[in-house]
């Protein structure tokens, strides 16, 4: 399996999700956002997380519009493999490849903690590894990641199942206390129509390894890893 | 050709920053005020003379980029 890790002025995240891949066993290239095409055969594109542009006019504004996207925009048109993490996915509703927008969260405070998601569904290329309702220990860090969108296109998310990731206890309820952005329906993370296209706010990548403080990370991309046959 | 370029939110979209600063004003003693919402101003540049071209100009430049029209509107004046 091959993966492209999209990297723009201000990407911090890309060493992270580049090991995270690496080890359950992608080959990981990365590539500049100036770049016109993807390499061939990338089977999966990952916009990481930080602060691309400075965050400049609106986070994610500015990379969304890059020259690569439109490459990016043609895998994911073809069925092609495309995650946002973080500033990843405030990257994907700018691009328009995902609707609604990350606001400034409800509390205006930059909110950097470990926080457990709700697994929606686990029938799809990015969570087939982990149980659906499954609670997963990962972290956030983000100024901007409430979750907003038009009734209709909310009302749309739920009723395809299109929600991927919900904001919860450590038991896998969705609780208010839970929401520390003020996410609609606690949302920390949504698919395309197709399920190819996945964005969340939290850092799975930053949950890999027993040492730094577990690995409910891991799932995400074994199950990208795994939907994919090995090359010979 | 200079233009001035206004981005609001549009309504019922919830702005937290706009409620901070309507919050400090108040906490300034600063009376009289029932609500504030933030919004970006842009001041450009244009080569052409022409106001046709300058309208289609920049209503491009806030359809692509300026505003996400999701959540926000604009509004364009040309001086």
């Amino acid at each position: 399996m091959k993966s492209a890790v999209i990297v723009f002025p201000g990407s911090n995240r890309e060493g992270d999700v580049l090991r995270a891949l690496n080890s359950a066993g992608s080959d990981v290239q990365k590539v500049w956002h100036a770049e016109t095409e993807l390499p061939q055969g990338t089977d999966l594109v990952v916009l990481p997380g930080g602060f691309s542009y400075g965050d400049y006019l609106r986070c994610g504004a500015i990379a969304g519009r890059a020259t690569v996207m439109d490459a990016v925009r043609t895998h994911a048109a073809r069925g092609g493999l495309v995650l946002g993490i973080c500033n990843g996915f405030q990257i994907l509703c700018e691009s328009g490849l995902l609707p609604g927008i990350l606001m400034r969260n409800a509390n205006l405070k930059f909110i950097c903690h470990r926080q457990f998601l709700r697994v929606e569904r686990n029938d799809t290329a990015f969570t087939r590894a982990y149980a659906k309702g499954q609670a997963i220990d990962v972290c956030v860090a983000h100024g901007e990641g409430n979750y907003t969108a038009d009734e209709e296109t909310l009302k749309r998310l739920e009723g395809e199942g299109l929600v991927a990731f919900r904001y919860a206890d450590a038991q896998g309820h969705v609780t208010q206390d839970a929401n520390r952005n003020g996410s609609m329906n606690s949302i920390a993370g949504i698919y395309s129509t197709k399920l190819n296209v996945l964005g969340m706010m939290p850092h799975p990548e930053n949950l890999i390894e027993d040492l730094v403080g577990g690995t409910d990370g891991r799932g995400l991309f074994e199950s990208l890893v795994s939907s994919f046959p090995r090359a010979a | 050709m200079k233009a001035r370029v206004t981005v609001t939110l549009k309504n019922g979209v919830l702005d937290p920053q706009g409620k901070a600063i309507e919050g400090a004003l108040k906490s300034l003693g600063v009376e009289g005020i029932d609500g504030v919402r933030q919004g970006k101003v842009f001041d450009i540049e244009l080569g052409t003379a022409d106001k046709a071209q300058a309208e289609s100009q920049l209503k491009a430049a806030c359809e692509k980029l300026l505003a996400n029209t999701v959540i926000e509107n604009y509004r364009v004046e040309i001086a």
